[in-house]
């Protein structure tokens, strides 16, 4: 049997993963998927507790999160399309006004 | 048996992670982000949650990673020389430190609870769909159609803001 700590440090091993490239890439696009690998490993969280401790509860927020994930997902790449025709770049360093 | 798969499930996804983020070309990030989806769902079958399962390899493999391989190949990217931010480095190892020993006091918990009322013998008989959607329609049904308001309105503001700004006209302008 598998304790659920190990389940814990997978999760809190890839949302560190995910957290460290938010903070270093500088393409956009790899940092909305970052954003995903955090998302996966708060999903891996919820279902483990779900499991151990016998409630449904975190499966049913961990499918409320795959569609705020697929929400995001859909958003943040039209935004990205719209600032890519403007000025030719996704580097999240040139992307420093609010209106150009 | 369980233990073995546990292991190869986790162990893949964190390098999967790791290549999501070091990966210099854009589309081969995203392949390593499908390596890690597909593997994150192996890991909810050991924990005995079939539809979220098959929920993630439709949801995240088959749609999301497909919108962001889509997005990736229209807008035709260069690999950029200098693709990492290294000046916060020392900041990043001395965060990275701090979360390891959060980690070790972490795990050092019993993590005891109040049970819930789905057992694992329950679950089991009756088939995790059916436990989650007797659940979903029954206790979270208000969360349900706020989700469901939610993604009509992504769907909405991802076509106003991706749509292509046509060109006035400005005969009809005139008039």
């Amino acid at each position: 049997m598998i304790p659920l700590s190990a389940y814990v440090a997978v999760s809190a091993v890839l949302f560190a993963t995910g957290l460290i490239g938010v903070l270093i890439r500088r393409n956009f696009i790899i940092v909305l998927m970052s954003v995903e690998i955090m998302l996966n490993a708060a999903n891996i969280n919820l279902v483990a507790f779900s499991h151990y401790l016998e409630s449904m509860a975190g499966q049913i927020v961990a499918l409320f999160v795959i569609a705020i994930a697929a929400g995001e997902a859909a958003v943040g790449l039209a935004i990205i399309i719209v600032v890519f025709r403007g000025r030719l770049s996704t580097n999240v360093d040139e992307l420093n006004l609010l209106k150009w | 048996m369980v233990l073995f798969f546990f292991v190869y499930f986790s162990l893949v996804s964190i390098v999967a992670g790791v290549l999501t983020i070091a990966f210099r070309n854009p589309v081969h990030c995203g392949l390593a982000l499908l390596t890690l989806l597909l593997h994150v769902a192996g890991l909810f079958v050991l924990l005995n949650a079939e539809f979220l399962f098959a929920v993630q390899i439709i949801v995240y493999a088959g749609a999301i990673l497909v919108l962001y391989l889509f997005v990736l190949m229209l807008l035709n990217l260069k690999t950029d020389q200098r693709y990492l931010h290294t000046r916060h480095a020392i900041i990043l190892f001395a965060t990275a430190g701090i979360c390891g020993e959060l980690l070790l006091l972490l795990l050092q918990s019993p993590f005891n609870g109040a049970k819930g009322d789905a057992p694992v013998i329950a679950v089991l008989k009756d088939g995790d769909s059916f436990v989650v959607g007797i659940k979903m329609f029954s206790d979270y049904l208000l969360p349900f159609e706020i989700v469901g308001v939610f993604l009509l309105g992504a769907i909405i503001g991802a076509i106003v803001l991706a749509k292509t700004p046509t060109a006035v006209d400005v005969e009809t302008e005139r008039e």
